[in-house]
């Protein structure tokens, strides 16, 4: 039997305020246990939630980038458990009336376009941390996390493969790091990711039983963890058995995943309208504002750099796959010149990028700059660089010996252009090398490119490789 | 609709309350007297009436995004039954 996997993803996105939601703590990441937990977060019997401006705000620039429904009235509510990393026994969180409904998102998997229906997204408090290591066999609370902002965004399931996961989170990590709602930061736990499984046999209508993986923090548990939950659960059920919903945990060091809880133990959180929050209720001309100073989208960047500069798909998806790079590309072309755009991407997406992963570094900390780039981009473009010579003057670049022009000159790059110069080396070449040039003239057409491999060394690669082409073939000729 | 005592216990275990058997009989008719109550209320049409959130007929006021708390924690862990290290020590629970 063909099985069809079907994924939908919940992501906790910490939001980039510097106080939190509820309270007027700061949300800095690090700091000693519990010196960044106010009476509002420890929950002292009396005090009240106000809600930060700064939160909405981030949430209404989600929605509007993912051309969402912005509900003008949006409730808090309480999610009621227990645990004692959340001192007021509920977590503030919206159900029936989130601030942000209906939105999409584009991904690209394997060059094929995919629309994937964003549900909602909704704001609400992070707990504390429990720390379970020993402490004379108690467990130790740290609730300097507790009250920071969350906009948990859920996913219609709509994505078929691990792949389309992937992309699906890889987009929506860009978009939020984009719009400056998020850090990013997976390994602070900043974009935290849920991923609900299910198969099908090929063509049934019905989704099939889920399971919940919870908090897969990096790409690639997701994918593994998406992996190993679809192979097994499509193993469960050609052994006969069934799935039973369930939350489960995916384990890195095996690679497995495993039952947290079944769905009789399923939390009973008896949500409803905390009584301690009225009504947000969103001004029309807020949203507005909001929307004025929203930048360029990546997806409407993407699609501009294919339509002004005839960048393909793959490059011009790679180039607006983080807003750092977006950025060093088109302040590169800006300097350049836009008529040497897809030299710039081909450089950025080549050598750049290639150093870039070797060094394990992000583009901003990269030693060439936009205006270094521009300058090697103008000297190969005005002839004074080949291909090749241009590569060992980004090494220049890249160790730091200063300027292109001075590194062209220190390692004496400059590509030979001299006609006169070209051909003596030319007939040098023709003389040692009459084998070559009697299987040519026999009509062997790989002994040119020999002699032109010739010339290119003789001149220490620095011959103008279409003068040589064309000395070559009037010597040869006539 | 009526609570059976399974519900009562089932709730008293969600609002983690220990409840005698007793105590569990006595909820059991409190609370569904107040369902009598509720299904009194809902006998009313409210077709056309908007659900209220809220008592309140005014909008959640928004503060501006400032830290404007400072470090208390030893003063709040004075309070506390055993801490160590600035954390509050509780009893070991792991789901």
């Amino acid at each position: 039997m063909k099985w069809e996997t079907v994924i939908g993803l919940e992501v906790h996105t910490q939001l980039t305020t510097h106080s939190k939601v509820f309270s007027g703590s700061s949300t800095a990441f690090g700091a000693e246990p519990n010196t960044q937990a106010s009476a509002v977060d420890i929950a002292l019997p009396g005090v009240l939630p106000v809600l930060n401006k700064g939160a909405v705000e981030r949430a209404i620039k989600f929605g509007l980038a993912v051309g969402a429904t912005i509900n003008r009235v949006n409730i808090f509510d309480r999610k009621n458990y227990f645990y004692p990393d959340l001192p007021k026994g509920y977590q503030i969180s919206q159900l029936a009336k989130p601030i942000v409904e209906f939105g999409s998102l584009k991904i690209n998997v394997d060059g094929e376009e995919k629309t994937i229906r964003i549900t909602r997204a909704h704001m609400e408090e992070d707990a504390g941390k429990s720390l379970h290591e020993d402490f004379h066999g108690m467990t130790g609370i740290d609730l300097n996390r507790a009250g920071t902002p969350l906009l948990e965004i859920v996913s219609e399931p709509d994505m078929r493969s691990s792949a389309e996961a992937v992309a699906y989170a890889r987009a929506l990590h860009n978009l939020v790091t984009w719009i400056g709602i998020c850090d990013g930061n997976m390994q602070e736990g900043s974009f935290r990711v849920d991923a609900n499984v299910s198969v099908r046999p090929v063509g049934q209508a019905e989704f099939g039983t889920r399971r919940e993986i919870k908090n897969l923090n990096s790409f690639r548990f997701l994918q593994q963890a998406i992996d190993y939950e679809a192979r097994w659960q499509i193993e469960t059920l050609e052994d006969g058995g069934r799935v039973q919903q369930a939350t489960v945990l995916f384990d890195p060091e095996t690679g497995e995943t495993r039952m947290m809880r079944s769905k009789e133990d399923a939390h009973d959180y008896r949500y409803f309208p905390d009584p301690d929050l009225l009504p947000v209720k969103l001004d029309e001309s807020w949203i507005e504002s909001i929307r004025a100073a929203m930048p360029e989208l990546p997806q409407a960047m993407r699609e501009r750099f294919q339509r002004e500069y005839g960048l393909s798909v793959y490059d011009a998806t790679s180039l607006t796959s983080q807003l750092d790079a977006a950025r060093f590309f088109t302040d590169t072309v800006s300097l350049a010149g836009e008529a040497q755009a897809k030299l710039v991407a081909n450089w950025m997406l080549g050598e750049v990028s290639a150093n870039l992963n070797r060094e394990e570094k992000n583009i901003v900390d990269a030693p060439i700059t936009p205006g270094l780039l521009a300058d090697l981009i103008k000297r190969i473009a005005d002839g004074t660089l080949s291909g090749k010579l241009a590569k060992q003057a980004f090494e220049g670049l890249w160790a730091g010996e200063g300027g292109v022009d001075a590194i062209i000159e220190a390692r004496g790059l400059k590509q030979m252009s001299d006609s006169g110069a070209i051909e003596k080396i030319v007939d040098e070449v023709l003389a040692a090398n009459q084998k070559s040039v009697e299987e040519f003239r026999a009509g062997k057409e790989k002994a040119f490119n020999a002699l032109v491999g010739q010339v290119m060394k003789a001149s220490k690669g620095k011959a103008n490789p279409a003068q040589v082409n064309e000395i070559l073939k009037k010597k040869l000729g006539g | 609709m009526a609570l059976t005592h399974q519900d009562v216990l089932h709730i008293a275990r969600l609002a983690r309350l220990r409840v005698s058997a007793e105590e569990a009989e006595t909820a059991q008719t409190q609370l569904n007297s107040i369902f009598g109550l509720i299904e009194q209320m809902q006998a009313i049409n409210t077709q056309d009436i908007e659900p209220m959130s809220h008592a309140l007929d005014v909008a959640q006021r928004l503060r501006e995004d400032k830290v404007t708390e400072s470090d208390q924690r030893n003063k709040f862990q004075t309070i506390a039954p055993a801490v160590e290290n600035g954390l509050y020590l509780v009893p070991k629970v792991i789901e």
